[in-house]
């Protein structure tokens, strides 16, 4: 007979009798449950991470001629700016297109929760552009937007890196507002309708109901949504690859492609270890920016 | 008239003019697609920046002739057998492992659960460009290199966000009948099976929505590890299309791009309930 006593010490999970001995059998069947997921993520994840931390610290052109070098790829990240062009050229992209992402996807999304007849047809329409991948995103607004500015006697996105900037932001706009819209209008259908009404019986305007009630509200699917478009945009690279391409001299280039060129567009056994010393960083950043994120907001959402 | 009255009026004002607003951000998001569409019905030779706005006219109609070009000339439909045999093998692959090893993680309290939880939560920060390289040949190495293994390398990067949603959806699941199914003496497999399976049916399609979005659209992986000169998956395909060639044929390319966006919107149309719980259920999760 096994007592109570002894099933806390051998289940911490299941304090009682039957659901202890479900987990010791679970526990048990490890190698089918696990491994396989496991064995996977080493591969796919965990040893090319570990790996690539050790090779940021080497100069290898191929990882059979690798020579540790220390720190030195660190120091030569700056060798050329293109890097720190890269960061200010992404920092700035990432602020703009999260502001405006945010703002008209929430506009988008308090026009979409009034009731209006053909609603599900717009939202079908706006969420559209997500289904179809960065690469053939790139590709068609690069057509439309170089006939436009052809059309009005500008240069085209690979000669003006201040056109290639607009273009993405278009571009990433165009795409990302109907996901964030999604997650607002299904944030203010679960506001409750009483809370609003009260409002409306104390006299509150809908400027102010909008600002007291909604936004407060919605707090969580505003952390979620800044959350997504900002690594989406820090990290973007199909869209910058295929609407650019970092033309002109890479002047358009975001961080990620400006890694990628790093690695696989120039000659000289140097590159790819700075290449990754520059991924390193680039992870550094993101983690960054994400806990910096996940705390400002967090702090900011209320309990209903 | 009465206050209810003038009230009521103003709001059907109001919504009218919401719907004309919406009406016009909607041609924004239909027009790029069907200038792409008339630019592919057109000659090459009729094909500029300036005219990309004008409509095929009776001279520069060229009926399908590019969409032929395009499919034979790109090899179109090996790559979209490839890209479905990928996304397929993947989504599944990442669904039936993740689902179990979330079921363990949710139901067994060891040092190995908790780990794999953290670290499947961390690999969702860390941007691909960090593990672009020393994945591209770990995979070489262990012969993952092939349409037919890279699922393996798949799950392992897709493992995150499935074990994550699954983890978070256990954890939230009623005990009492796992615990009824375990005294009628069933097995954790069979449990697993005819049990848990059935109940979180509802973020196994989540999950396969987000996980078939990030899988088919994927460039640069695939690009990273498959040979390009054997395998070429949709969007390989259509870069390597666009940047190998000194000038490229606009008019096939568009074609291209026609073919490759029309399943995917079909798709859409069909199962759309499903892909908004999806993205909703994932950042309720996330």
């Amino acid at each position: 007979m096994v007592t109570k006593g002894q099933a806390v010490d051998a289940c911490p999970f299941f304090q009682k009798k039957g659901l202890c001995q479900m987990e010791k059998a679970i526990k048990r069947y490890w190698p089918v449950f696990i491994l396989p997921t496991l064995i996977a993520f080493a591969i796919g994840f965990v040893w090319p991470f570990i790996w690539g931390i050790y090779l940021s610290f080497c100069k290898f052109s191929t990882v059979s001629k690798v020579e540790f070098v220390g720190f030195s790829n660190y120091t030569k990240i700056f060798i050329d700016d293109s890097f720190s062009h890269a960061f200010w050229f992404t920092a700035l992209f990432t602020v703009v297109s999260t502001l405006t992402i945010n703002i008209l996807a929430f506009l988008v999304a308090l026009l979409l929760t009034r009731g209006i007849k053909g609603t599900n047809i717009f939202r079908t329409v706006f969420f559209m552009p997500n289904l179809i991948g960065g690469i053939v995103l790139g590709y068609i607004w690069q057509i439309l937007l170089d006939g436009l500015l052809s059309n009005w006697g500008k240069p085209l996105l690979a000669l003006d890196a201040r056109a290639g900037f607009f273009g993405l932001l278009i571009l990433m706009s165009w795409q990302q507002i109907g996901y964030m819209m999604i997650i607002y209008i299904a944030g203010l259908q679960n506001v409750s309708p009483d809370l609003i009404e009260a409002a409306e019986i104390d006299g509150a305007t809908p400027w102010q109901v909008l600002r007291k009630v909604k936004i407060p509200m919605v707090m969580p699917s505003i952390t979620i949504c800044t959350f997504l478009t900002l690594t989406n945009s820090f990290k973007l690279f199909d869209q910058n690859l295929s609407l650019t391409g970092g033309d002109p001299a890479k002047q358009s280039q975001m961080l990620a492609l400006n890694i990628y060129d790093t690695f696989y567009g120039r000659s000289g056994a140097q590159w790819k270890g700075i290449g990754q010393a520059k991924a390193v960083v680039f992870f550094i950043l993101v983690v960054v920016i994400a806990l910096i994120q996940l705390r400002a907001t967090k702090s900011k959402e209320v309990q209903a | 008239m009465n206050r209810a009255q003038v009230l009521s009026r103003r709001k059907a004002v109001i919504n009218t003019i919401v719907t004309v607003v919406l009406g016009i951000i909607s041609v924004f998001y239909i027009y790029p697609i069907f200038m792409i569409l008339m630019n592919s019905l057109k000659q090459e030779s009729a094909i500029s920046t300036n005219t990309a706005f004008e409509l095929p006219s009776a001279a520069t109609f060229a009926g399908l002739s590019n969409y032929v070009y395009g499919v034979t000339q790109m090899d179109f439909l090996s790559s979209f057998l490839y890209s479905l045999l990928i996304t397929i093998s993947s989504v599944v692959l990442i669904i039936l492992c993740c689902s179990m090893a979330a079921w363990y993680i949710s139901r067994v309290n060891s040092p190995l659960s908790k780990g794999m939880y953290y670290l499947c939560v961390f690999s969702m920060v860390v941007p691909f460009q960090m593990v672009m390289f020393t994945l591209a040949k770990t995979a070489d190495t262990l012969k993952l290199n092939n349409p037919f293994n890279i699922c393996i390398i798949y799950l392992g990067f897709g493992a995150g966000l499935a074990v994550f949603m699954f983890t978070g959806f256990m954890k939230s699941m009623p005990i009492e009948i796992e615990e009824a199914a375990m005294i009628d003496g069933c097995s954790p497999l069979k449990m697993f099976f005819s049990v848990v399976m059935p109940i979180t049916k509802p973020t196994t399609i989540s999950t396969a929505i987000l996980e078939t979005m990030w899988v088919w659209n994927d460039y640069l992986l695939p690009t990273l590890v498959l040979d390009i000169k054997k395998y070429r998956t949709i969007p390989m395909d259509i870069q390597y299309f666009r940047g190998s060639y000194g000038s490229v044929q606009m008019a096939p390319m568009m074609a291209c791009i026609m073919i490759t966006i029309v399943p995917v919107i079909i798709m859409y149309l069909t199962c759309q309930k499903y892909i908004i719980e999806g993205v909703v259920a994932g950042a309720v999760k996330g």
